[in-house]
């Protein structure tokens, strides 16, 4: 199956963002849930094999984005490898937070994973990705995923992940024994590198910073994502938005 | 092989490394890392993640500094092509703890390669970012040497290895044979990993976007504890 | 963060920069007890930085924050990854770089001191790191030590054996010591000290200083009394 959708913003009268543009693609059915919030249902089970799905998303300049998704992706087997691509841009002062639940990457699935997040200056975004590396009792398929995120022509971060090699996976290097993985980039500064356990509050060399996390389940990698999620932000007086709950200022 | 690869691998090379573990003390310290089979595990890990990203960079370095030398560097105006590089490598290394691990053995290798390789693109280099990244620096010294991109992956990859095992056999008193056995083992995987690297890197001077990203979880958290550790023997 | 700056030690006898005065010797025989009492005693005539080397902590350059005699800044530590030795003879670019790196912020100075990790008999400086070095013994190890030699006790600009006041009641015979040092050492000096007793150090402080005087170096201090 190939489907490709897209969400745009626009600014409409008096300051307010309108989502203008929501075009859905089945499986991927996008449903408007309040003024700049927008979620992915899924209608059909996948992405299977074979699947190509794209998702295009642009923030235009000074308008706000929230897009998340009803429920975890479950990525399943099927012929040959499936893969998503977002392609996200941010304009000048607009605010992006993506954070959709948590994809499972089930047994056998082979699965392509790949953003591309392109940031004006003074875009604010947050996007977090979660992975969980099989479901209930079950060995993980495989997932390559690569995030890109260039800001100004530059490149801000550029990490790429892949689960399924067996070699690999119990790595202590890699992610040892943990079968949630995920980030949660932010264009907020975090004041300071920081690390408890299981997640780390990673400054970037450029204007951002990237919260990584390992957990044995989604709930805890979640509350590790959130933890360096509000870590950084509290640190940086300049971002728009805090960690739950509609964006202050923008009401 | 050119022989100027034996020196840039050999840890007794006077450029700092020996007091790298590459987050092998971490490991250790957490009990991840305690004996040969978990060891193996890790040095594996890392070869695939950290030593693929350093390979592919210090191989996109060593072609670039080649072909410096026989055309003039030609990059967007007020944007020198070594900045560039250099900010492809930030952006793959997320770690500020691991970024400063980078600068620091790149910067002690750029100063041993100036005198051990003297050569203007070394000299260029060094004039134009004091502190280079360990893969600029390693990939432009190998070129100042006679290596080409492709040993100078090795070298890199090699190096991504070499430097957390001997950590280990110091810290753990592990048998330095047993772990040497290792590393033999690890042959193929460095063959594979300096094959790939290459590929990536050769063909594209200088659009290094699509270069390998490969990211490290636990590498990272390993660094940041490392950073703030008390007591630590090892600079990373 | 390092030095920002070109590349000085590229001349190994650049007479435009401090002299760099390496101390070495066992562990726990008074090398930053030392290391304190000559920023005491020369710190007020002479422009100074240090490195120390400690095996695993922040220990010595703790300390020598501590004591104060310092200004903490100038004082830089620098890890060894379990090789103390390694860091001071076989690669030293760390510690080059710790020296450059104060050299470049609080240059131009007159001594930078470097103070190697606690090691054996054996461990001396490169020359490349240190034009001058101080091997730091002390009685408590025994008289018998000078007469083991070694190429710290041997071959040191200057040995110094520390901890006199300890002499008695450990047994040991300060005029063996003196004999086998002599006898391995030929015309090179030996100092006996006891930091606790004297806790600037003179004697040391005087040889130290009578060094970095016969430094050829553009910006001559004043010898220091
Ligand atoms: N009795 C006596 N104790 C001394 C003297 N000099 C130093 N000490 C003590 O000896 C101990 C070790 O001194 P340090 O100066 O830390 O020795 P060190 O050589 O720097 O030790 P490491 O760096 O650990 O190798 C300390 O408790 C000092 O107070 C001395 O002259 N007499
Ligand atoms: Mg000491």
């Amino acid at each position: 199956m190939r489907a490709r959708a897209a969400v745009a913003t626009v600014l409409g009268p008096g300051g307010r963002t309108v989502v203008q543009r929501l075009a859905s693609a089945p499986p991927l059915t996008l449903r408007q849930t309040g003024p700049y919030t927008v979620h992915l249902v899924s209608t059909a089970a996948g992405p299977l094999g074979g699947d190509r799905l794209a998702l295009d998303v642009a923030v235009a300049p000074r308008t706000t984005l929230e897009l998340g998704s009803v429920a975890s992706t479950l990525v399943l087997p099927g012929e040959g490898e499936s893969e998503m691509l977002i392609t996200a841009r941010v304009g000048t002062g607009a605010t992006l937070r993506f954070t959709p639940e948590p994809t499972v990457l089930a047994a056998g699935c082979e699965h392509r994973l790949l953003v591309r997040l392109t940031l004006e200056p003074g875009a604010n975004v947050l996007w977090r990705e979660e992975l969980v590396l099989g479901r209930h009792g079950e060995t993980t398929g495989r997932c390559h995923a690569r995030f890109d995120a260039i800001r100004d022509g530059l490149p801000l971060l550029r990490q790429e992940f892949t689960v399924g090699d067996p070699a690999l996976d119990t790595s202590p290097a890699v992610h040892g024994s943990a079968r949630c993985v995920g980030t949660t980039f932010l264009t907020a500064v975090a004041k300071e590198p920081r690390v408890a356990d299981g997640v780390a509050v990673l400054p970037l060399a450029g204007p951002g910073t990237l919260v990584s996390a390992l957990a044995a389940d989604a709930v805890g990698l979640r509350s590790r994502l959130e933890w360096g999620e509000r870590t950084t932000i509290n640190g940086d007086d300049s971002v728009a938005f805090g960690g739950d709950g509609p964006v202050p200022g923008l009401q | 092989m050119h022989p100027a690869l034996l020196l840039l691998t050999d840890s007794r090379l006077p450029a700092g490394g020996h007091a790298h573990s590459g987050g092998t003390e971490q490991a250790i310290a957490s009990g991840a890392v305690h004996d040969v089979p978990t060891l193996a595990a890790f040095l594996k890990g890392r070869l695939h993640t950290a030593g693929a990203v350093t390979a592919a960079l210090t191989a996109a370095a060593c072609a670039h500094a080649a072909s410096t030398t026989t055309a003039p560097i030609t990059g967007t105006p007020g944007t020198p092509l070594w900045g560039r590089l250099d900010a492809e490598v930030d952006a793959r290394t997320a770690s500020p703890a691991q970024r400063h691990a980078s600068r620091t053995q790149g910067r002690l290798l750029l100063r041993v390669a100036r005198r051990v390789w003297p050569s203007p693109v070394l000299d260029g280099l060094a004039a134009e970012s004091p502190n280079p990244h360990h893969p600029i620096a390693l990939g432009t010294a190998a070129h100042a040497a006679g290596a080409t991109p492709e040993e100078a992956a090795m070298a890199a990859a090699y190096h991504a290895i070499s430097g957390p095992a001997t950590a280990a056999v110091r810290l753990l008193g592990l048998d330095p044979v047993a772990v040497h056995g290792l590393l033999a083992t690890l042959a193929p995987d460095l063959t594979a990993v300096t094959a790939g690297a290459c590929r990536a890197a050769v063909h594209q001077d200088p659009g290094w976007a699509a270069l390998p990203a490969c990211s490290a979880p636990a590498l990272d958290l390993l660094a940041e504890r490392h950073a703030t550790a008390e007591v630590r023997l090892f600079v990373s | 963060m390092g030095a920002n700056h070109d590349d000085h030690h590229h001349a190994p006898d650049g007479h435009d920069r401090a002299l760099r005065l390496g101390v070495g010797g066992p562990v726990g025989s008074g090398k930053t007890a030392l290391v304190a009492a000559l920023c005491r005693t020369l710190g007020r005539s002479l422009s100074l930085g240090v490195v120390t080397n400690d095996i695993y902590t922040t220990e010595d350059a703790d300390f020598l924050r501590r004591a104060g005699v310092l200004d903490q800044e100038r004082i830089l530590a620098v890890e060894t990854g379990c090789c103390p030795h390694t860091a001071i003879r076989d690669d030293i670019a760390a510690n080059l770089d710790a020296v450059e790196t104060l050299e470049h912020r609080f240059g131009p100075l007159d001594l930078v001191i470097v103070e190697s990790g606690g090691d054996n008999l054996t461990a001396t400086f490169s020359r490349g790191l240190a034009d001058r070095q101080i091997f730091v013994l002390d009685v408590s190890g025994g008289d018998k030590v000078p007469r083991k030699g070694g190429p710290g006790v041997t071959t040191a600009d200057l040995l110094v054996i520390n901890k006199t006041d300890l002499a008695s009641m450990v047994g040991a015979d300060l005029g063996v010591m003196a004999r086998d040092a002599a006898a391995v050492r030929g015309e090179r000096p030996v100092l006996f000290t006891s930091i606790r007793q004297d806790p600037t150090a003179a004697t040391v402080a005087t040889w130290v200083a009578n060094e970095v005087w016969s430094w050829p170096q553009p910006h001559h201090p004043a010898p220091a009394a």
